[in-house]
């Protein structure tokens, strides 16, 4: 896949959220549908993107897919972080706080793992050294 | 932090994650396609931190969750052998499972600060029954992708038989079990946040992932583990949705498609429907082995040496690596072979299946490790003209992925799988530990070909001897 097709898929999921602002025409449209809109571009954008992924790199990308899938992590920090008036604060907070450490561990052993693999990937006239 | 900057700086994590995956077309730009990863990671990190602006006491929880959690991670990243990889991937997709899960737990306990109530200023009227969809859509998938990945890691790990696990009626139950678990998921929507609803969504989903995976046998791994990684994106999707968050809907939709593809690729690998590989009970190692050994066909049986002999002469050699290369740990000496050929002045390229090992790209790795330059590294549809070529194959751990009755036997099981045509090669040493069928019980046809010479022994030991023998 070229640059080109990446840049136009890129496009695709930047102008809807980009418009999310916006009044759709006949009102305003809620903000869901727009979300829904990036999820069905970003789809799109992973298919063409994955495909050209070489198959000799398939294990990292499951490490490098795990990684990046902890960014759930935002979730568990807006749970531990904001501090709350309304009742059932705390056991939210012990939630994001399980939620946190496990997502961490992902993150940290997520792209370490993955670059230590990656590194392991040499030209012939590298490997000979 | 406006929220309107903030939601900018969450597209612009979305952005590098996928820039991220980009560099995973060649070698050479993954290095730096995983360094856009993780500065799209920071930035998400930094940004909800900006948002929520944490008091005291949250940031010794923030800094205390990301340091335990960090330290748990990078030391297993740094310590993991890599022939463990396929279970260390299937314990982070059960990470990504449960903590979606978590997420989501405090989402309902604290809705107001996820912005998810109905009416902001009165938390009785519930939460919206859109964010109830997503939640309840995004703590299902997670706690299966929980459960699933913990039994898809103790298969792998062997802490669990690789053997496929069948209940009666296990369809019938599946099937009662999930039109179960959407009637609670609907009840948990209509009752506008029940607590007690929404863990009966988790213990049934929890249950849910571990009736799925069980009966999938050990050699059906590759399928179980990419569709799990597909799960873990559309768990995390779910939630983004429910946070409204950009960084995490685009995350959750690269990573289900990702998985989902992979999953295809795999079962294309192995001419198998998606559907037959979920539906389970093929794949259990032993469960046929019997049967070929009813009638005794004469092999040819050959030593260290006269493969070694064979090889050194040949002007090109192809080895195709198996899973039982990476049980034997014998990627070290497989190298060193391939550099004592490579001196006597032999072509050495290595040929290897989609589906080799216990998940896709798995032998890769372990040749990469081994210091094995990856422009030796074919895949199937590149090298499978160049057998008939090649004066010598050695086969190390692999079986049915060379198995001609795939391309001539339509009464085989595997007919139709796409196979590495080495029997076409002059010399064929095949690498077992004994003359037992590979994990489909199916009889391979290559061992009794005139120009197959087995080589019995575990995979490692025999490769140092080949290496020792050429040394000489």
């Amino acid at each position: 896949m070229n640059g080109k097709a990446i840049a136009l898929a890129a496009a695709m999921v930047l102008l809807p959220s980009m418009a999310s602002a916006s009044e759709g025409i006949g009102g305003s449209v809620d903000p869901s549908i727009y979300r829904l809109m990036v999820f069905v571009m970003a789809i799109f954008v992973g298919y063409y993107v994955v495909w050209s992924v070489t198959p000799a790199l398939h294990t990292p990308l499951m490490s490098v897919t795990n990684a990046i899938s902890s960014v759930i992590v935002v979730g568990a920090l807006l749970a531990v972080g904001l501090e709350l008036v309304a009742g059932g604060t705390t056991l939210a907070r012990f939630f994001g706080f399980l939620a946190l450490v496990l997502a961490s561990i992902n993150i940290f052993g997520g792209f370490l793992v993955t670059s230590r693999m990656l590194a392991m990937y040499k030209k012939k006239d590298k490997a000979r050294k | 932090m406006s929220a309107n900057v903030a939601a900018l700086l969450y597209l612009a994590a979305g952005v590098l994650f996928i820039l991220a995956l980009r560099g995973l077309s060649s070698p050479a730009t993954s290095r730096q396609g995983n360094l856009y990863g993780m500065i799209g990671m920071t930035i998400a990190i930094l940004t909800t931190l900006g948002l929520a602006e944490p008091t005291a006491t949250s940031w010794i929880l923030i800094v205390l969750g990301l340091g335990i959690g960090g330290f748990i991670g990078a030391k297993t990243a740094r310590e993991i052998p890599m022939t463990m990889m396929p279970e260390l991937v299937a314990a982070f997709h059960s990470l990504v499972g449960l903590a979606a899960v978590f997420v989501a737990a405090s989402a309902l306990y604290a809705p107001s600060a996820f912005g998810i109530l109905v009416d902001p200023s009165d938390p009785s009227f519930g939460i919206k029954a859109g964010s109830l969809l997503e939640m309840s859509l995004g703590v299902a998938i997670g706690a299966i992708t929980f459960t699933g990945s913990v039994i898809a890691f103790s298969k792998l790990s062997g802490r669990m038989s690789g053997k496929p696990i069948l209940l009666p009626m296990r369809h019938v139950i599946n099937a009662a079990l999930g039109l179960l678990l959407i009637f609670v998921i609907y009840s948990f929507i209509v009752s506008a946040g029940s607590a007690w609803l929404f863990w009966l969504v988790v213990v049934l989903a929890l249950l849910l992932g571990v009736l799925i995976i069980i009966p999938i046998g050990g050699a059906d791994m590759p399928v179980v583990v990419s569709m799990l990684n597909s799960y873990s994106g559309w768990a995390a999707a779910g939630i983004g949705f429910t946070l409204g968050n950009v960084a995490l809907i685009i995350t959750g939709a690269l990573v289900g498609s990702s998985g989902a593809i992979l999953s295809y690729i795999m079962c294309k690998a192995m001419n198998r429907q998606f559907l037959s590989v979920i539906a389970g009970g093929f794949g259990g190692e032993t469960v046929a082995a019997a049967g070929g050994g009813g009638e005794q066909k004469p092999v040819k049986l050959g030593s260290a040496e006269d493969a070694a002999y064979v090889m050194k002469n040949a002007a090109k050699v192809i080895i195709v690596p198996g899973y039982g290369m990476a049980v034997a740990q014998a990627q070290h000496a497989l190298r060193e072979m391939g550099d004592a050929l490579k001196k006597a002045g032999v072509e050495v390229k290595y040929a290897i299946h989609p589906v080799a090992g216990r998940m896709p790209g798995h032998m890769n790795v372990l040749l990469a490790e081994a210091n094995v330059p990856y422009d030796e590294v074919f895949e199937l549809e590149d090298i499978n003209s160049e057998f008939a070529q090649a004066d010598a194959v050695y086969v190390i751990g692999a079986n049915d992925v060379v198995n001609p009755a795939a391309e001539d036997d339509k009464s085989s099981p595997i007919y139709g799988m796409p196979v590495l045509q080495v029997w076409k090669a002059g010399t064929v040493f095949f690498n077992k530990r004994s003359l037992a069928s590979g994990y489909a019980g199916i009889d391979n046809p290559v061992f009794y070909r005139d120009n197959t010479v087995m080589v019995l022994g575990d995979a490692k030991k025999m490769t140092e001897e080949i290496v020792k023998a050429l040394a000489e």
